[in-house]
């Protein structure tokens, strides 16, 4: 009984959207427009802060990690140290051990690392030649104010010398002979390797004055088995995550001492919070538009349809009966506009992350029935007014002959 | 002797000054047919439209099925259209994205409940059973007047009110329409239909000619005085 009503209520409603489909394809345009660019920015939204978070990852390390007091951290622990973080949150984790050496009896440092990954930590490292590796250990890279003082060209090759590993160091005397300090290095307690120039970094800091090698053949050289002094990890998390994460490294690794880089992660967030909301402002506006687009389309659906709706009237329609099924057509055309919406919304955001940032988006399934329904809403709400127009309407003045 | 469905007590119209109806008195049995005539501005939608509870009369009462509408407010005058009043227009007014059928569906809804197979019955009845799935864009200026006989109809209305509703058709159709008007006359439904059309008026069984909002002559066109009347004014 009640059903056959229902059935001729939507029989009305899509026959007026299907049989009237120019109209239809405006309107849901409309919608769907603003759908997309709505859908598209929330989908973006929710992705800044990890596809900010990797571009501010080529501003190096934004989490160090040191030992607590003389202590050092060894495989295990830096084993552990990833697992705590996560290997996928991870972008690059570096273990440097610092070795004092000496060139032509001037102090210097080699640290010693895990260079694939270093890299990974350091994008924004300028480097003349080529970065070094593991396969080639003896050829490093030297820092730019090293390579100034010592005048090291690429290939160039330089001996480095120094204690091993639990020595006393102990300078060449100058009331030994010559021989007796040659003596004295070729003894077990002392190193001497040529090594030689594979690239020469600039980065307008600290790292310039500094040699870079393999840690496998620094160890080697000071005798020693992996113990790093420092660890540089280069992570994807926001300022509060890096707090959080710090809290559970401490927690669990009682020996280890995390550091959030506060610059870099405070300034990513900065950005972050000043784009989301830019987003946020445009999604507003653009909720805004598609309303009052949908309502000027309501209004003119209205005024169009005046006689419809004097003959519902003149037929014994109720005011209440009529508003639905305009209702009903809006709910359809929010449907239809935010479902579209939603689809070209991600192709747009995909566009805009591959240009921008160079990534793919991920797809926000839940992001489907949320843009629908607020399309849905938004459409009920623009064309209450308009609707409203049709108690205003008088059969006999609009149905009037002649 | 059949009862009195409608009864116009000294009912009036005014607009501003002008009276559109100057005190109208009228009675109508169930199962008459009258025809509304007279010249163009003499009051004529205005009258029927009151009839219709499409409007309200300024004074005077209106007695429609035993029940005095005059004073009813818009939603009880659109209850009772719904229930008694069967209406058909001079510009047909269908619904443009709606079948024939389902034309005739929408006055069941509005009324009570859709039944297919009843409108395809009403449809029958005025000859369109194989246009039933036809938009009206589709059909002739005829084929849509007599969907709207069948939609007045659909939901046993006490009384079938027309305003011009042979204004828009050519001979042939205005033709099919009153023997359509004839065949529901026959059947015993009240008719009112207002014209200019002498064709069209002349058929019915009594005839009122309105000017300057008043009934100038009422003629009963059954009785040998109505023809003689009929006679003498050609
Ligand atoms: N809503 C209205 N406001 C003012 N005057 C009206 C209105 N409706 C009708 N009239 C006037 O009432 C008179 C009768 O109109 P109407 O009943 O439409 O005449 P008919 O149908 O016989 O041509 C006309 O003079 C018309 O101008
Ligand atoms: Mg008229």
């Amino acid at each position: 009984m009640a059903n056959s009503r229902r059935k001729m209520y939507f029989r009305m409603v899509t026959s007026s959207l299907i049989r009237r489909a120019s109209r239809l394809i405006i309107a849901v345009l409309a919608i769907a427009i603003g759908a997309t660019i709505l859908s598209g920015l929330v989908t973006i939204y929710y992705d800044i802060p990890e596809q900010l978070g990797r571009e501010f990852r080529s501003y190096g390390a934004n989490l160090i990690v040191l030992p607590k007091g003389d202590a050092k951290i060894t495989r295990e622990i830096l084993a552990e140290l990833e697992n705590i973080i996560g290997r996928e949150k991870i972008v690059g984790i570096a273990p440097y051990r610092y070795q004092t050496v000496k060139i032509n009896e001037q102090p210097y440092i080699i640290a010693g690392t895990d260079l694939p990954e270093a890299e990974k930590n350091s994008p924004f490292w300028y480097i003349e030649g080529t970065w070094a590796n593991s396969d080639e250990p003896d050829h490093v890279m030297i820092g730019h104010e090293i390579a100034e003082t010592l005048n090291l060209k690429l290939g160039d090759s330089f001996v480095v010398q120094g204690v091993k590993y639990g020595e006393r160091a102990e300078a060449s005397r100058q009331d030994y002979s010559a021989k007796e300090n040659l003596q004295r290095d070729k003894a077990s307690q002392n190193f001497n390797k040529k090594l030689f120039v594979k690239g020469i970094i600039t980065t307008g800091g600290a790292e310039e004055g500094f040699i870079f090698a393999d840690s496998n053949m620094l160890d080697e050289l000071v005798g020693d088995i992996f113990r790093a002094d420092v660890v540089e990890c280069s992570v994807i998390a926001d300022a509060q995550e890096l707090e959080n994460l710090s809290r559970v490294i401490e927690a669990k690794l009682s020996n280890l001492l995390p550091r959030a880089v506060r610059r870099l992660t405070q300034s990513q967030d900065i950005v972050l919070g000043k784009l989301q909301a830019l987003v946020l402002l445009v999604t507003l506006i653009v909720l805004i538009i598609t309303m009052i687009s949908v309502y000027t389309t309501m209004m003119a659906m209205v005024a169009e349809r005046r006689r419809e709706i004097a003959l519902k009237k003149a037929l014994g329609a109720e005011n209440n009966l009529i508003m639905g099924e305009l209702l009903g057509e809006g709910v359809l055309l929010g449907f239809l506009g935010g479902a579209a919406g939603v689809f070209l919304g991600f192709e747009f955001a995909q566009r805009v992350s591959l240009n921008v940032f160079g990534r793919a988006i991920h797809f926000q399934v839940a992001l489907i029935p949320i843009t629908i329904a607020v399309f849905i809403l938004i459409t009920v709400l623009a064309s209450i007014l308009p609707v409203r127009k049709v108690m205003d309407i008088h059969p006999a003045i609009v149905l009037k002959g002649e | 002797m059949s009862k009195q469905i409608l009864e116009l007590k000294n009912v009036s119209k005014i607009y501003g000054s002008l009276k559109a109806l100057a005190d109208i008195n009228l009675k109508v049995n169930a199962g008459d047919w009258l025809s509304i005539m007279g010249p163009s501005g003499s009051g004529k939608t205005t009258m029927i439209n009151i009839i219709g509870c499409m409007d309200t009369p300024s004074t005077g009462s209106v007695i429609l099925d035993g029940v005095d509408i005059s004073r009813e407010n818009a939603s009880s005058l659109t209850r009772i259209r719904r229930d008694k009043i069967g209406l058909i227009f001079q510009q047909f007014h269908l619904i443009s994205y709606l079948t024939a059928v389902e034309n005739v569906m929408v006055a069941q809804y509005y009324h009570s409940m859709p039944d297919e197979a009843e409108a395809m019955e009403a449809l029958e009845k005025v000859g369109l059973k194989d246009r039933a799935r036809h938009l009206p864009a589709q059909l002739s200026g005829g084929e849509q007047q007599r969907v709207c006989i069948a939609r007045a109809l659909i939901n046993s209305p006490e009384i079938l009110l027309g305003d011009e509703p042979t204004g828009n058709l050519d001979e042939e159709n205005e033709g099919i329409v009153v023997d359509i008007f004839r065949r529901l006359h026959d059947e015993g439904v009240t008719i009112i239909i207002v014209t200019h059309d002498p064709e069209v008026g002349d058929v019915a069984q009594r005839k009122i000619i309105l000017e300057h909002g008043r009934v100038i002559q009422d003629i009963d066109q059954t009785s040998t005085f109505g023809q003689a009347l009929k006679i003498h004014h050609e």
